[in-house]
């Protein structure tokens, strides 16, 4: 008996004396697994540094897990065999999937809710909250990197064309004209190209000709709506951007951002890409470029709109411990502050998710000293948003970006029509949504 | 004698030096590429060995990869344990399996047979969620097990060897039964040591499966202790927005070759005996 | 093909055959069984939501134009990359096995890319042939072709089909010569002194000697082309421009894990599986018989 109590006490001691111990060593781990690589994913490690260190609580531990697609089936994977990561970062193709899996994830006004922290949606960018809110106002995921497609131009060829560096073109058939008198001169092979040929050509030019990519409220009314692409404005650009390759003012770059070769190299003088694409074109391109909004057809009315985001949020998957979530949702308020924001969106060309982000980063004279970047800003905020400029809800929109990708290469081999080709796109689209809407029934 | 004229001798020296210039090609320019400047690759076609050899491998090895969150030392090793594991357990599971095949007869051993030599056709890649999730039931994310294991489950090497067995000549076995000898005493002593050449091309043809793996190990890697070297180059040229660092990406390619092909080189004889005694 | 003399036990070839079986149940009966059950199923991605829809999954396959070009597109591509595997490599084997001394020269420099992966060889060639800073392409258009593997489907697929064959020409070099080499010089001296030419030498004595390695390799390549050459895909073209390059394997790995469609992606496995386990089974009772060992 007096053994046994010895026995206690001793083990009682130890765990006393082990307990400040366990609480150090062991902070509750937050896993997030993103698509950052490269010299983004040196920033991730170095932001989720900084709220390791700023408390003891919480570990956030970030795991590159490849491209957005690799990520996103990686999540999806590890929540089908119960092994799921707290964070997951999804692109905002992904985003009606994620919405309506509704057993699977955690809606972020939710985890804020439950952690008592203080959060106020009305802070963040309304035209990137939009993408993630509800209709009612509720907020699912968190805004992480968003960015938007802006014209890029090399100033030098401009200049070597005697053109005015200071003028970039404003509108199509301006750009056509300075794409003429380039190849003209010599100075370039072709006069522009493009990256994310569906994000851009379609998507944001419909956004910035304030005309609807599909119905119900681009998708954000119920997963009954349908594509409606093919309209007289999406069907005349894309013929055109056709047309325009015999005169060397267009010339198709391929499927995701392969073309910023064509760019950084010299071969054409103008290139529409991400926002995002700043810092890279900053270390490849041995020329000065400047960045304008992207160009618009000014017979359309109501053009020039707003253009929409692209780019990833993070969701919180179901699944784990309630002492997790508040570890989530302390990771998310240290992600919204100003000077954390205004840093990634400094360091890497995204936009800054929240207002106060936006004032610190104007306050701090950023903008002065790099002409070019609050370009993307100005743009997303041009006018207040429509139902058609508010950014698109539809289910397996990666697959319709796949079809586009492939209607867009027969239309511009010249084996299709504009008009035939996104016709297709739409009659493809539209098969994948009421399948969607079936299986999300 | 056969005859060799000048002619012919030339003809084939000549298809040889064409084919071994085309093949080798995009290899040498894959190193050309690791020794340039991102500038120099992108803007100019650098047919010469440029100046930047040791800084690009130096920050292959240590700058570069840190992004991966793993040195390249740890990713190789972790291919090396991949491998290697990949290549020991096929091997020795099959030995076993095409001797119980070839030298008994049992009940069920068609439907074995058919079993393991259905999964020959029919690579990881086409069924890789439901395996995912047998590896996440079992625990083996994140592990050599689990990087080892579902890779094993191919019959190449039953194949192989079952070839090989069937040439082995009946008396040998007769002389062996007569002797008394029973059949774990015959695998032994006998199959084996004349496997050995087999083994050995197996060995070469195992590892380079192995090493080459991407698509299963980067399914169920998340921490970056386990990550492999290819993982490593895939992860760099995922750059999404930014811009790929192509001669970083070429010095790490071409450490990612060495193993492999000093293997093929250093093994060239056994491998190619191995091959012949097998495949007579 | 059967032995004549076998050992007798009731115990031990279960034992022996257990590892393999254990191993091929768990990481391969039973994951194919289930994507067997879910290619009845239509699930969201998450799989929270799941129904049985029998056959649907491939109805909507077969009613599908995308899906019957894949199996045209795949067609073309494997027979390419078997078909200029083969007869390359064949023919640099037996020219290496002609130039004797030097012929361990050769080898070590054709062998290479079999040390290369998939995917890197698909970077590559990527690398190579891309239309803006790739060298290839540089020199090609300097030739006055139009080089564009982006826009055009008969280059896209070239360029696949090199990238792939590359590889394969290295290994089953290796297979070829080293069967090459087997073969004694005395029948073929013996030929020789009968007046055989070499073309004729080749074809009737080499070359039926050649087919316990043929069929080996026959075997490999076809599952090369089917399978192993989806890093070379995606690493190239992405299966695009306009679904030139959509091979079967790719097809079934876009849409289970880019667009998430469950249910169709595990039919396409399935089916597959079918086309595979049928090749085989042909291979098995019908050409082996015919080889000579």
């Amino acid at each position: 008996m007096k053994q046994s109590r010895n026995l206690w006490m001793a083990l009682a001691a130890v765990v006393i004396l082990m307990m400040p111990a366990l609480a150090l060593a062991a902070p509750v781990t937050v896993n997030w697994w993103h698509a950052h690589g490269g010299a983004l994913g040196e920033k991730v490690n170095a932001i989720c540094d900084g709220f390791n260190k700023s408390q003891n609580q919480y570990q956030v531990v970030p795991s590159y897990k490849g491209n957005y697609s690799d990520t996103m089936n990686a999540g999806i994977a590890a929540f089908r065999a119960k092994n799921p990561p707290h964070i997951l970062q999804v692109f905002e193709v992904g985003t009606a999937t994620m919405m309506a899996a509704k057993g699977a994830i955690k809606p972020v006004y939710q985890v804020m809710k439950e952690s008592g922290l203080p959060f106020n949606p009305g802070a963040y960018l309304p035209t990137v909250t939009g993408y993630y809110t509800t209709l009612d106002g509720k907020m699912l995921s968190m805004p992480f990197n968003s960015s938007t497609p802006v014209l890029y131009y090399n100033k030098d060829i401009f200049k070597k064309a005697g053109l005015d560096p200071e003028k970039p073109p404003t509108t199509w058939p301006a750009l056509a004209e300075i794409a003429k008198k380039l190849v003209a001169a010599g100075v370039c092979q072709a006069g522009f190209s493009s990256a994310w040929n569906g994000w851009i050509h379609i998507e944001n030019l419909s956004a910035w000709h304030n005309v609807p990519i599909g119905t119900k409220a681009n998708g954000f009314g119920g997963l009954d709506a349908s594509y409606t692409f093919n309209g007289p404005v999406q069907v005349r650009h894309i013929q055109q951007l056709a047309d325009w390759q015999k005169d060397k003012v267009f010339v198709y770059g391929g499927r995701t951002n392969a073309g910023n070769a064509k760019f950084s190299s010299g071969e054409v003088a103008m290139y529409t890409e991400s926002s995002a694409g700043y810092a890279g074109f900053k270390k490849t391109c041995q020329f000065d470029f400047g960045t304008a909004m992207l160009p618009y057809w000014p017979e359309v009315k109501g053009a020039p709109q707003n253009t929409i985001i692209g780019g990833a949020s993070l969701w919180v998957l179901q699944g784990h411990k309630a002492a997790d979530y508040k570890g989530v949702a302390a990771f998310f308020n240290y992600l919204s502050k100003p000077e954390v924001m205004a840093d990634w969106h400094q360091a890497t060309g995204y936009l800054p998710i929240t207002l106060a982000a936006y004032e610190l980063t104007k306050k701090q004279g950023f903008y002065e000293k790099n002409p070019g970047t609050e370009t993307s800003l100005k743009q997303m905020t041009l006018h207040k948003p429509t139902e058609n400029s508010k950014g698109l809800r539809f289910g397996d929109h990666a697959k319709t970006r796949d079809i586009m990708d492939n209607e867009f290469e027969a239309i511009f081999a010249g084996k299709k029509t504009a008009k035939q080709g996104l016709d297709d796109a739409v009659k493809a689209g539209n098969e994948l949504l009421r399948k969607f809407q079936k299986a999300n029934k | 004698m056969v005859a060799h004229r000048p002619f012919q001798t030339f003809v084939t020296h000549g298809i040889l030096i064409l084919g071994a210039l085309v093949l080798a090609f995009p290899i040498y320019v894959t190193f050309v590429a690791s020794t340039h400047t991102i500038e120099e690759v992108t803007k100019s076609f650098p047919l010469l060995p440029g100046s930047h050899l040791v800084e690009n491998y130096l920050r292959a090895l240590t700058v570069g990869p840190r992004d991966v969150g793993a040195t390249v030392g740890t990713m190789m090793l972790n291919s090396l344990i991949m491998a290697l594991g990949i290549t020991f357990g096929k091997i020795s599971i099959s030995l076993l399996a095409a001797f119980a095949i070839v030298y008994f007869r049992f009940r069920l051993r068609n439907v074995f047979f058919w079993m393991i030599f259905i999964t020959l056709m029919l690579p990881i890649e086409v069924r890789i969620l439901p395996t995912y999730k047998v590896a996440a039931d079992l625990k083996l994310l994140d592990s050599y097990s689990g990087l080892i294991f579902p890779l094993i489950a191919s019959a190449t090497a039953t194949f192989l060897f079952r070839q090989f067995f069937m040439t082995v000549p009946d008396e040998l076995c007769e002389a062996h039964r007569i002797d008394g000898g029973g059949p774990m005493r015959f695998f032994f002593d006998i199959l084996l040591p004349m496997s050995r050449t087999s083994i050995a091309a197996l060995f070469v043809i195992l590892f380079i499966y192995g090493w080459n793996q991407y698509l299963w190990p980067l399914l169920i890697t998340s921490d970056q202790k386990y990550y492999t070297l290819l993982i490593g180059i895939k992860r760099m040229l995922d750059v999404g927005e930014g811009q790929a660092e192509w001669p970083i990406i070429m010095a790490s390619t071409i450490l990612a070759m060495l193993p492999p092909v000093l293997v093929v080189i250093f093994m060239q004889k056994q491998f190619v005996r191995g091959m012949t005694e097998t495949e007579k | 093909m059967e032995k004549r003399v076998v050992f007798r036990n009731n115990v031990l070839p279960y034992l022996l055959v257990a590892p393999q079986v254990i191993i091929t149940l768990v990481f391969f009966i039973w994951p194919a069984s289930q994507a067997l059950w879910w290619s009845f199923l239509r699930e969201d991605a998450f799989g929270t939501k799941s129904a049985f829809v029998w056959f649907e999954n491939f109805a909507d396959l077969f009613a599908s134009a995308e899906y019957l070009n894949s199996f045209r597109v795949t067609l073309i591509f494997s027979s390419a990359v078997a078909g200029v595997g083969f007869s390359v490599a064949l023919l640099l084997a037996v020219m290496a096995d002609r130039a004797l001394r030097s012929a361990t020269v050769y080898k070590t420099l054709i062998i290479w890319p079999y040390a290369v992966a998939p995917v890197v060889a698909g970077v590559l060639w990527f690398f190579l042939f891309n239309p803006t800073v790739g060298m290839v392409a540089f020199f090609i258009k300097k030739a006055g072709v139009n080089w564009n593997h982006t826009l055009n489907g008969t280059q896209a697929m070239t360029l696949v089909i090199i990238a792939a064959a590359w590889r394969e020409i290295s290994y089953n070099f290796l297979f070829f010569l080293a069967g090459l080499q087997a073969i004694p010089h005395a029948f073929i001296e013996a030929a020789a002194i009968d007046g055989a030419g070499p073309w004729k030498r080749f074809w009737t004595i080499v070359f039926p000697l050649l087919s316990p390695t043929m069929f080996f390799l026959i075997v490999v390549n076809i599952v090369y082309a089917f399978f192993d050459t989806f890093g070379v895909i995606h690493a190239i073209t992405r299966g695009g421009p306009n679904y030139a390059t959509n091979i079967l394997v790719y097809k079934v790995f876009n849409d289970g894990f880019i667009n998430l469609d469950l249910g169709g992606s595990a039919a396409q496995s399935v089916i597959l599986m079918i086309v595979v386990i049928t090749l085989t089974v042909v291979q098995f009772r019908f050409i082996e018989r015919k080889v000579n060992y």
